[in-house]
């Protein structure tokens, strides 16, 4: 449209028509852990966010703290002080995070965060809002992602919109190991190898059968084949290595000695340990 | 009289002792695991360390929160730096309601081998100002095999107080019948979270086994990892039998120098007789200047316990590791023959 057209509301739709954003689980459990900890007086927390900008345009948000802040009917003050202060003492330890937005706790955008996203928009050109409803006001805790699009009307500037942008709740392996521990309110042990593999076997077990139940559903007609589904299936199958038996049975049998020898070797080493340890201490000169 | 069930005074409660119950269970937040976890996964294979915030409430130690501290340079004025970076993180930290209370700290390892001398001396540190305070230690290496690798580690009392007058000698280490086993105490953890925050989780990640299974924990290979620990077993290997090869040195001298007393014993008695035959003083048979009678000092057996120590580690460490791969093994057999 042409810009003298003074009739026709105009959206600038920038590159964030592609942006994303990734947010790993420590985020959410830092605003977690300040909402709890926020003084009475006040009802919602904010704070900044921490992360670097990938190289295809998604934002990895990786770490954040929180910012103590007062909110009136009409204004809010942030404390920038304390807010520069801590992203010097982050940048100490990790000079590769840097500002990438900032979050809220409370559902939806309210009028004040126009302001407060234009403090940070000044800091970075564009920062990430992110909202965590804390209160679980739907019956469920929505954790949502927003930027921000100038509208402008001609020349002016109107308003600020609040886009929405796709989330992803990522979670490195490390993590996920002890996601376990990290979902229940209290956890007596932490878990050691065996229980883990345990557990983990258990787990691909109940995955081989639910598999199985859905073949045999197919096969029996209670369900419409899928043939993508049924080409996963099968590519799982053979993606198993034709050995012929006897073949398989030699490496098995092999990497089970190479196991147990150095099962020896440390039982060895152990029992060397206590006969050098007797030897050390009882040793007198008489 | 005042009987014993009468109200103490404030003077005589003040001046009674608090009894120090022993730490039994440190309690961590699902929060500072994960911070942990990130810091040291970031920079590994560097070893980094960080700071331990929380409460010491009766036998439970409760880590509420934590921060990391930046890689220390060598320089010598940076030191000023690091003690303000921590000043700035307690100060900042407190304002917004974050326990301001330091109960320890934490570091990565690799495969295990933390047992070192400044282990010890950074715990002595701690210890000074502070009443309990526990380490806890993360193995990044070890996550990639699929275990959570973290441990709470307290240094037990009776080895501090032989450490404070610094003598590791045979006697004393019979005294108090401590052997290796004894210097660094295992603490069980606990983990907590809020309820807001096991709400979220259980929220985000959805319960399908699909996405659960960790898949890590499967991995056949477990080559790289174990030829790398034997290799520290190695070489730990090698440093306790440099070790021992120390004592022999010692104990030989020892004997020699006994030896050599007793010869000059044996001369001076037989000069003593000559001299009461011609009838003169007797010299005295001790001679405290004549350097076979200087005492000589007992190789500290402080490393020789760290070095088992470590040892005793990764003999651990296989075991775990290799049982998990009979399982897997195992499991990979059945399958098969499905």
């Amino acid at each position: 449209m042409e810009a003298g057209d003074r009739t026709v509301l105009q959206f600038r739709t920038h590159s964030t028509a592609n942006l994303s954003a990734k947010v790993h689980p420590l985020v959410v459990f830092n605003i977690c852990d300040c909402y709890v900890r926020r003084p009475d007086q006040a009802e919602r927390v904010i704070g900044t966010l921490l992360g670097s900008v990938l190289s295809d345009g998604t934002v990895d948000i990786r770490n954040s703290y929180a910012v103590p802040h007062t909110e009136s009917a009409e204004q809010v003050a942030l404390d920038i002080e304390y807010h520069h202060n801590m992203l010097v003492s982050h940048q100490k330890v990790n000079p590769k995070e840097v500002i990438v937005g900032w979050y809220s706790t409370g559902l939806g955008v309210t009028g004040g965060s126009a302001l407060i996203h234009d403090f940070y928009s000044r800091e970075v050109p564009n920062p990430v809002h992110l909202t965590v409803d804390t209160e679980f006001r739907n019956g469920e805790g929505i954790i949502k992602a927003y930027v921000s699009v100038n509208l402008a009307l001609g020349d002016r500037q109107l308003a600020a919109q609040f886009q929405e942008i796709p989330l992803d709740l990522r979670m490195v392996e490390a993590e996920r190991l002890g996601f376990d521990i990290l979902k229940t309110t209290a956890v007596d042990k932490l878990p050691s190898d065996l229980e883990g593999m345990e557990v983990t076997m258990q787990r691909l077990l109940a995955l081989i059968d639910d598999i199985y139940k859905h073949v045999d559903d197919v096969v029996e007609g209670r369900v419409t084949a899928d043939n993508s589904i049924g080409r996963i299936i099968s590519d799982t199958v053979a993606a198993l290595p034709k050995l012929s038996p006897p073949a398989f049975d030699k490496l098995v049998n092999d990497s089970l000695q190479d196991q147990l020898l150095l099962l020896y070797l440390s039982s060895i080493t152990r029992t060397q340990l206590g006969l050098a340890e007797k030897l050390n201490t009882a040793a007198q000169i008489l | 009289m005042a009987a014993s069930s009468a109200p103490r005074s404030f003077l005589q409660v003040a001046a009674t002792e608090e009894v120090v119950s022993p730490l039994r269970v440190v309690q961590i937040e699902g929060l500072v695991i994960l911070k942990i976890i990130k810091h040291c996964k970031e920079f590994s294979p560097a070893l980094v360390t960080g700071q331990l915030l929380g409460l010491d409430v009766g036998s439970v130690l409760e880590v509420t929160n934590c921060f990391p501290f930046p890689i220390r340079e060598e320089d010598e004025e940076i030191e000023a730096d690091g003690a303000n970076y921590q000043l700035e993180m307690m100060r900042c930290l407190r304002e917004v309601n974050v326990d301001n209370n330091t109960v320890g700290w934490y570091q990565s390892t690799i495969l295990g081998s933390y047992q070192t001398v400044e282990l010890i001396e950074t715990f002595m540190n701690y210890q000074e100002n502070i009443r309990r305070c526990v380490c806890i230690i993360y193995d990044p290496s070890r996550s990639n095999q699929g275990v959570l690798a973290l441990k709470a580690l307290k240094l037990s009392d009776s080895f501090m107080e032989l450490y404070r007058a610094n003598s590791f000698t045979g006697e004393k280490l019979r005294e108090k019948n401590l052997s290796w086993v004894d210097i660094f105490e295992e603490i069980p953890i606990k983990v907590s979270n809020s309820a807001l925050i096991s709400a979220f989780m259980t929220e985000l990640e959805a319960d399908t086994p699909v996405t659960q299974c960790d898949y890590d924990r499967l991995q056949l290979s477990s080559n790289p990892y174990m030829e790398r620990n034997m290799e520290f077993l190695i070489e730990c290997m090698d440093d306790l039998s440099m070790e021992q090869q120390k004592f022999q040195y010692h104990y030989r001298n020892l004997s020699r120098q006994q030896a050599q007393q007793q010869a000059w014993l044996q001369k001076r008695r037989a000069e003593n007789m000559a001299r009461k035959a011609a009838g003169e003083e007797p010299l005295p048979e001790e001679d405290p200047t004549n350097p076979i009678f200087k005492p000589i000092p007992e190789p500290s057996r402080l490393e020789s316990f760290l070095i088992t120590n470590q040892i005793a580690n990764y003999c651990n460490q296989i075991n775990g590791v290799a049982g998990q791969s009979f399982n897997r093994l195992y499991l990979m057999k059945a399958l098969h023959d499905n």
